[in-house]
């Protein structure tokens, strides 16, 4: 079969397995989850098939198109429903399917009591097709139809145990804080259209260069307000906390490992905006620096364990947004790190859920404690994304988070000192804040109570974790030996004719710097938590108190876009209520006033009349006497 | 004899004819009444076209007359018939259309 004409398989496959799981109803109940799990593994072996035939062309030919229908066909304007799958695409590709498919085997037992069990994996096998749809659409249209996807599917799987009143609002904030963002990215069509005439990725590639510098900033602007709205960064990263609602496959999958990265596959794909456009560009590390920094405080904070590596993920994101704004060498370093990440941070998301899964769902660090004991397996696989998150050589982070601190530092000038303190400072607080979580859960002395049972998971849970954990450990080294992930992104983002300018630091040292700081952080945390008191310390310094109500991101929200617009819409309703409505009413209350009075002329008796009629005419003579006169 | 005097008489005869369908409650004083605001205005009529020296006022109470001679039939016919169905002939008591 040509290798073409299977793309379109990686999207109709889990599409028409949700649909179908959807529609079946009950009947399915038994074997819907194997039916789910079956076509996700079968998309990540096409797309292992699709990687290898693509591996062998030579790099020129390595990109497939597959044209599906012609969709919109307006005047010169037109845009056809077609998949593109590169040497970017194949990347989040195999991460998807293959995270996705680890996580759909993990869910068959975590989800085994719940009895919408096949309803979770209809959403499952949704999300993995709009997912693909994102990143296999060869326009922004096409990405568009996937980013909305992704956000439904995102809705209804936070919204999951929807019972419960506070996951269902859970859910509608992680759907409106997206809608900002989509407008973001709507908007952004629409300056592509107008500028360029068309919406696809290399339309918008060739027109970019001649394009004038505002309209090139306007649209890098609007792409960054969609990824920040997609990827939970700042100003729009309050959702990502109270996603955690979801299931814990949910948010490994999709909230930590690919569809909050779908932001940063934004802002690859779009690098020659990014790259015309040095004010977006700040813009990008500006948000990116400010979002690390931001989730990491949070992180440090967090008592619920989800919460926390929630925190974490908004933080790592900000890592990756921050490179893919230090131009072309930096997209290939945020998307080294993207998989990195997306090993690790499921890893320990399914960690968590399997902490959770043995302790009755609690969620609060300060009830777990010693469990490294009670579960062994967790404990290790956990470690191994811990020590890859830290950047410990030789696992995965070390790899991708020195390689984006290092570019940072070597900006140039106040901006490379900048951005590259902000990494480091991030890269101390991250040690810091995941030492907290390793400790309180796993080594601490224990501090549950005699009705919970910790034990270790089954076969079924605790082997995604296994191979997610030997991804943490081995995946950085695999994608960074010979630069292989670099050289193999170099058509797309233009990375390989870039030459490192005077370099501020040498790679070793800055691996060394980073070691340090992590080193610093992880002491401060051994020594911080040497004993846990179940209940959360009440006298605690203002940053803590802030840290732990989210900086508070939600009162800003609710203080500046939430009360203002509720202060509008009632101003709006008591206008139309009192003065538009008043006025029309108060001209139908004259005429009913008015004609009650005059009503009262008619009585029924001829001989008033006539009397009237006498006065008429009267008056019409004395009137036209006095006129005349 | 002045012929202003003919004009007075006329006002005064529809003077009275109005007064009296304005007070009188019976059906047939009423219509009297209404009779002799007629004959006033036919008077006025008559009394112009002596005053101008030609025959249209004359004609005009002509057509008066005829109008007046229809309307007497039709109401007189409407009187006998309320009389009939509600033994009176009060105005007042045939109010009914209010109702």
């Amino acid at each position: 079969m040509n290798a073409n004409n299977l793309i379109v398989f990686l999207i109709a496959l889990p599409l028409a397995s949700s649909a179908f799981l959807l529609l079946s109803g009950r009947k399915s109940d038994k074997w819907g989850h194997l039916l789910a799990t079956a076509v996700s593994a079968t998309t990540f072996f096409i797309g292992a098939y699709e990687f290898f035939q693509m591996h062998s062309r030579s790099s020129a030919d390595r990109p497939l198109t597959q044209k599906l229908f012609e969709w919109i066909s307006v005047g010169n304007f037109q845009v056809n429903a077609s998949l593109l799958l590169d040497q970017l695409s194949i990347c989040f590709v195999l991460l998807i399917t293959g995270v996705g498919t680890l996580i759909h085997i993990y869910s068959i037992e975590y989800m085994s009591h719940d009895q919408n069990r096949r309803r979770f994996f209809a959403y499952l096998n949704l999300f993995i097709a709009a997912m693909l749809l994102l990143v296999l659409g060869d326009s922004y249209l096409n990405l568009y139809v996937g980013w909305e996807g992704v956000g439904l599917a995102s809705y209804l799987l936070i919204g999951f145990w929807n019972q419960k009143p506070a996951y269902a609002t859970a859910a509608k904030k992680a759907f409106v804080a997206n809608r900002v963002g989509d407008v973001g990215l709507s908007l952004a069509i629409m300056i592509a259209f107008t500028q360029f005439g068309t919406v696809s990725f290399a339309g918008v590639k060739d027109g970019a260069p001649h394009a004038s510098p505002a309209a090139l900033t306007a649209l890098g602007a609007m792409l960054l307000l969609a990824a920040a709205g997609k990827s939970a960064q700042f100003p729009l990263q309050s959702w990502l906390g109270d996603a955690m609602a979801g299931p814990t496959p949910v948010s490994a999958l999709i909230h930590a490992a690919t569809m909050v990265t779908a932001g940063v596959y934004l802002i690859t794909r779009s690098n020659f905006v990014f790259d015309a456009s040095p004010t977006a560009q700040v813009m990008v590390v500006s948000v990116g620096a400010i979002t690390l920094l931001f989730g990491a405080i949070i992180g440090t904070a967090k008592d619920d364990i989800k919460k926390a590596l929630a925190a974490s993920t908004m933080s790592q994101i900000g890592y990756m947004i921050l490179a893919t704004g230090l131009g072309p060498v930096g997209y290939a370093f945020a998307i080294l790190h993207l998989l990195t990440h997306g090993f690790f941070k499921a890893g320990m998301f399914l960690g968590a859920g399997s902490v959770m899964h043995g302790m009755d769902d609690e969620v609060n660090m300060r009830r777990y404690g010693g469990l490294a004991k009670a579960m062994p397996i967790t404990a290790v696989t956990f470690g191994l994304g811990y020590l890859a998150i830290l950047g410990v050589p030789p696992f995965a982070g070390f790899y991708s988070k020195d390689k984006i601190i290092e570019t940072a530092l070597n900006a140039g000038g106040t901006k490379g000192i900048l951005l590259g303190g902000a990494t480091l400072l991030g890269a101390a607080i991250t040690a810091f804040y995941m030492t907290r979580v390793v400790v309180l859960t796993f080594t601490s002395a224990k501090r549950w109570d005699d009705k919970a049972h910790p034990h270790e998971s089954p076969i079924l849970m605790w082997l995604p974790m296994a191979i997610l954990a030997i991804g943490s450990v081995a995946s950085g080294f695999l994608l960074s030996s010979g630069s292989a992930l670099v050289n193999w992104l170099q058509p797309i983002v233009n990375a390989g004719h870039h030459e490192h300018g005077e370099e501020l630091l040498k790679p070793l040292v800055v691996s060394l710097l980073a070691l340090a700081v992590v080193a610093i952080g992880v002491l401060t945390a051994v020594f911080k938590y040497r004993s846990v008191p179940v209940q959360a310390p009440e006298k605690v310094s203002v940053f803590t108190r802030a840290a732990r109500k989210d900086l508070y991101q939600d009162s800003f929200n609710e203080a500046v876009l939430m009360r203002p617009g509720q202060k509008l819409t009632s101003g709006l309703i008591f206008t139309d209520n009192k003065i538009i409505d008043g006025i029309v009413r108060s001209f139908g209350a004259v005429i009913a006033i008015t004609s009650t009075s005059m009503r009262k002329i008619q009585n029924g008796y001829v001989r008033s009349y006539a009397l009237i009629m006498v006065l008429g005419v009267l008056a019409l003579i004395a009137t036209v006497w006095l006129v005349t006169l | 004899m002045d012929i202003s005097n003919y004009l007075y008489l006329s006002v005064a005869l529809f003077t009275i004819g109005a007064v009296g369908v304005v007070v009188r409650r019976n059906a047939i004083v009423v219509f009297m009444c209404v009779e002799l605001m007629l004959n006033a205005a036919n008077l006025a009529f008559v009394t112009f076209s002596r005053l101008n020296g030609n025959l249209d006022g004359q004609v005009a109470s002509f057509f008066t007359m005829v109008v007046a001679a229809c309307e007497v039939v039709i109401g007189l016919a409407i009187i006998v018939t309320i009389f009939r169905s509600r033994r009176s002939a009060s105005v007042d008591d045939a109010s009914l259309l209010k109702r």
